[in-house]
């Protein structure tokens, strides 16, 4: 399975976009016979089926979508529609929720092709099935920001088929022409006709489905760009939203696992007596990733776990310290590495020249959800099925299928709501999965395996400790005429079914992205960015932004260090730096018009700036700042994002001050340390992330944009820690390279 | 031992280190109320005892006989206590799994104080970790919870913000 997925991956995987709709190019499809169309859909099926598998779906899957959850008298039209008697509207959505809000925007995308009443719109997250394989990716899952811009014409054919087909069995029923119907709310109207989408369900699921829809024009949208309120939200302060951990199956039991206390490190033996005597545990048993425990309830199986006695062979992850990993990386970025980009003589431009050097530097990071990882298995006679927030179903999907030794169509995955995602519930070795599975099948008991957040922090899969070395020689002008950047960290891809589709040349993309296609290098004459990918036994993962939540920190703060050099204003010098036109610097431009750039601040406060795009999108933050003593205050960001056209800006608003947390909890407290191989963090106590006292005012403006549609769950975190460093340098004269930002 | 919750009384079988998160959770069947770091760093497991924000997570069950315990499931019957219309007014949630607690901590802050500074909301609030970065919406909802507290009209039920 891993193979064919790689597959998949070498045919659909392009590091950017591929080919992202904007409401411009929606409308020439609405003219519908053009080259434009024909080209889209041909585009759209090399990357993947998903467009045309989507109403295809088989008849066996169609009967379980249809049955899942409202019983037999429910009808889909595809793969994401389902409409009841009473009127409802189920949208299935392929993606997950982890708090992104996708549960609302991508349904008000069918929505508007549908017609619906929005009052009458329920959501489900669709089971796993090639019917809901991202058509970017080629594999059901959710990650790099991409949900919205890779199913928007997905939906809206979805909304737009289903309507279609409404309405052609209202006609055939009337006896009318279909182009004499029109729709509103939820019902076919034709004359003095009237009937609901309910009623007309039915029919409408067994006519043939029409090969050329018509889609709205954008000035017709009805839901899309409209603020829209989450339709989780009554779930979700009212306790009845269903997570992971919730979960609840008959004769379920609860286990904790020890796992090894160095990366790398393997059981060498363990006694289970003292753990069997604590009342409510009911088995131990042993797997690949440690020792688990088995209870009647959570602390029950806590408490036999902390009796465990287990014998460990360390291996050579003991030896490890983040310390002198850094002092190998350091010596390491001496010397150039593989070259990611390069364009004219660098090495003979730094030589002779006033060189300005900086070294700059993030730590580990966990992700650190709220809802710790979790994973319910239940393995009957037909099959097995998980219960789980998950962000790569096909993954976990095909991995599970290998362990019990059936076919993945046999692995049922049921997606709950994620309590937080940040990536680290798409593990392509979907590593708690697997080990709940393995739990599972070693002691033949319906079983969910829950992580402690001290598992969390222990547990690997991290953000990668980065260094990046970065030279850089004025010219007269002050702008830099030669620019060298080095970057050494680990790869994340290396060994995963990924690598082969995004690993090229010897450079992992997600390690250099933001560096390497970094704007700022158009101007300059010569330029390199080289990396170098040391492995270690630490396990290391995608993190909200992947490698631009390191790359944005080290460029936009050398960048401010050039502005210094020059002597010129940061905004000044980035405007002359960043192409016309750019989008960029009209999110610059936006974010300082509305920060007030220029003026004066209150005493005691100073301002800093960033501007970095990631996963399609532009964001530029500038932050105000106080510095009392040595403590940093944050208070007050403005950002500014494009991200083309937007389908819910209250989605989009969210997702910034989002993004803007997220960094600041990495720019402020954040950092694992490895001693001896241990990780030396455990909890929120000496893992600290941003709490309510510290969160700034954030104002986000969006940039009116009919430009290609990006991404908005990541790219609002990587500006905000060199936007929050500079500032600090206003503040202090101090240049603080490393995070968390420290100054004793 | 004997355990008052959302006015019902439940007679359970448990140790008596057994935190009151886990009990109803798991024994009770109680899931609103959320696990998070299991040493009162995060406030997702917070409920109301006798009407006072506490952390289940390190809470002995053994220790709350004779009290009243209030869990995000019993604060209004259909989702109508002011700090759940200001929630959902002010689209304050995300991935949704620190709310039970937010939104505990809030309405026992609001029973105290019925009209919160932003620095009273601070205190209040600060223990309860939002990875989602809610916050901003939390301190808009709190004072919009107060306002409906003192008869503030609701705002136009459309969908619209």
């Amino acid at each position: 399975m891993l193979r064919e997925l790689s597959n998949d991956l070498n045919q659909g995987v392009t590091p950017s976009p591929p080919n992202p709709p904007s409401f411009d190019g929606a409308q020439d499809r609405l003219e519908g016979e053009g080259l434009r169309r024909r080209a889209f859909l041909k585009a759209t099926a090399t990357l993947s089926a998903g467009l045309v598998v989507a109403f295809c779906l088989p008849v066996a899957l169609r009967r379980a979508v249809a049955q899942q959850g409202m019983g037999a008298a429910m009808t889909s039209p595809n793969a994401f529609v389902r409409i009841a008697p009473d009127n409802s509207v189920t949208i299935l959505l392929k993606h997950s929720e982890m708090g992104q809000g996708i549960w609302t925007s991508l349904p008000m995308v069918v929505a508007d092709e549908l017609d619906c009443d929005w009052s009458k719109v329920r959501v489900e997250h669709a089971p796993a099935a090639p019917a809901y394989a991202h058509t970017a990716f080629g594999m059901q899952m959710t990650g790099g920001s991409t949900s919205t811009w890779e199913s928007f014409d997905q939906l809206r054919q979805a909304g737009a088929t289903a309507r279609a087909l409404l309405i052609a069995a209202a006609a055939a029923n009337w006896n009318v022409q279909p182009i004499d119907c029109h729709t509103a709310k939820g019902y076919v109207i034709s004359g003095a006709h009237k009937a609901s989408y309910g009623e007309l369900a039915d029919a409408a699921a067994k006519l043939p489905v029409p090969n050329e829809i018509a889609l709205k024009q954008a000035k017709d949208f009805t839901l899309i760009g409209k603020p829209t309120r989450r339709l989780d939200s009554k779930a979700k302060v009212s306790g009845t939203a269903e997570f992971g951990i919730d979960v609840k199956r008959p004769n379920m039991l609860i286990a904790l696992v020890a796992r090894a206390p160095v990366f790398g490190a393997k059981v060498k033996s363990f006694d289970a007596a003292k753990a069997k005597a604590v009342a409510g545990v009911v088995d131990v048993v042993q797997v690949p990733s440690g020792v688990a425990v088995l209870g009647k309830h959570f602390w029950a199986a806590k408490q036999g776990r902390d009796a465990l006695a287990i014998d460990w062979d360390l291996g050579a992850g003991a030896a490890l310290n983040t310390a002198g990993m850094r002092d190998d990386y350091r010596k390491l970025a001496q010397k150039t590495g593989t070259v990611a980009k390069t364009a004219g003589n660098v090495d003979a431009a730094l030589e002779g020249a006033a060189v300005i050097e900086a070294e700059y530097g993030v730590p580990f990071l966990a992700h650190a959800p709220m809802e710790p990882l979790n994973c319910t298995v239940e393995i009957g006679k037909d099959g097995c099925d998980i219960y789980t927030g998950t962000q790569f179903q096909t993954m976990d999907q095909g991995t599970a299928a290998a362990i019990l030794g059936l076919k993945p169509e046999q692995v049922r995955i049921h997606t709950t709501f994620l309590g937080g995602g940040f990536g680290r519930r798409a593990t392509p070795s979907s590593d708690f999965v697997a080990e709940a599975v393995q739990v599972a099948k070693a002691s033949s008991k319906t079983v969910k395996v829950v992580w402690t957040r001290e598992d969390d922090i222990h547990g690997g899969y991290y953000r990668p400790m980065w260094l990046s070395r970065m030279r850089a020689a004025l010219g007269k002008d002050g702008k830099p005429a030669a620019w060298a950047h080095t970057i050494v960290g680990q790869s994340i891809l290396a060994g995963t079914p990924f690598e082969k589709a995004m690993v090229k040349d010897g450079i992992d993309s997600t390690s250099v992205e933001g560096a390497s296609d970094s704007p700022y290098l158009e101007a300059i004459a010569a330029h390199r960015v080289d990396l170098h990918s040391p492995a270690s036994p630490v396990t290391v993962l995608w993190w909200r932004s992947v490698g631009h939540s390191h790359t944005a920190f080290a460029v936009e703060s050398f960048v401010d260090e050039l502005a210094q050099a020059a002597k010129l204003d940061p905004l000044a010098y980035r405007r002359e730096l960043l192409p016309k036109n750019s989008r960029e610097r009209l999110a610059l431009d936006l974010a300082a018009e509305k920060f007030g750039w220029g003026k004066p601040l209150a005493k005691g406060r100073a301002a800093g700036m960033a501007v970095h795009a990631s996963f399609g999108s532009y964001v530029a933050q500038i932050a105000e700042v106080s510095v009392d003593g040595n403590a940093i205050k944050v208070h007050r960001v403005v950002c500014a994002v494009d991200c083309g056209p937007v389908v819910n800006p209250l989605t989009v608003e969210a997702q910034m001050q989002s993004g803007i947390v997220y960094g600041l909890s990495a720019a402020l407290h954040s950092e694992l340390t490895l001693k001896d191989g241990r990780i030396e963090q455990s909890n929120f106590n000496n893992y600290p992330v941003l709490r309510l006292n510290e969160m700034p005012k954030v104002e986000v403006y969006i940039v009116p944009s009919t430009d290609k549609m990006g991404g908005c769950g990541e790219p609002g975190t990587p500006p905000i820690a060199p936007a929050v460093a500079n500032a600090v340098f206003a503040a202090t004269g101090k240049r603080l390279r490393q995070l968390p930002l420290r100054l004793a | 031992m004997k355990l008052e919750v959302n006015g019902k009384q439940h007679e359970v079988d448990v140790p008596a280190d057994m935190p009151l998160l886990w009990v109803l959770r798991d024994v009770i069947g109680l899931t609103g109320t959320k696990f998070g770091c299991g040493m009162a760093q995060c406030g997702a497991c917070t409920v109301q005892v006798d009407g006072a924000a506490i952390r289940s997570c390190i809470t002995p069950a053994s220790a709350m006989g004779g009290k009243k315990i209030t869990t995000i499931e019993g604060l209004s019957a259909d989702v109508t206590h002011p700090v759940q219309r200001a929630w959902i007014e002010a689209d304050v949630v995300q991935c949704g799994y620190c709310q039970s607690g937010q939104v505990m901590a809030a309405a026992a802050l609001l029973a105290q104080k019925p009209k919160p500074t932003d620095a009273e909301i601070d205190t209040a609030m600060s223990g309860n970790i939002c990875r989602c970065g809610t916050y901003q919406r939390i301190r808009t909802a709190v004072h919009r919870a107060s306002e409906l507290m003192a008869g503030a009209p609701a705002k136009e039920k459309s969908h619209a913000a």
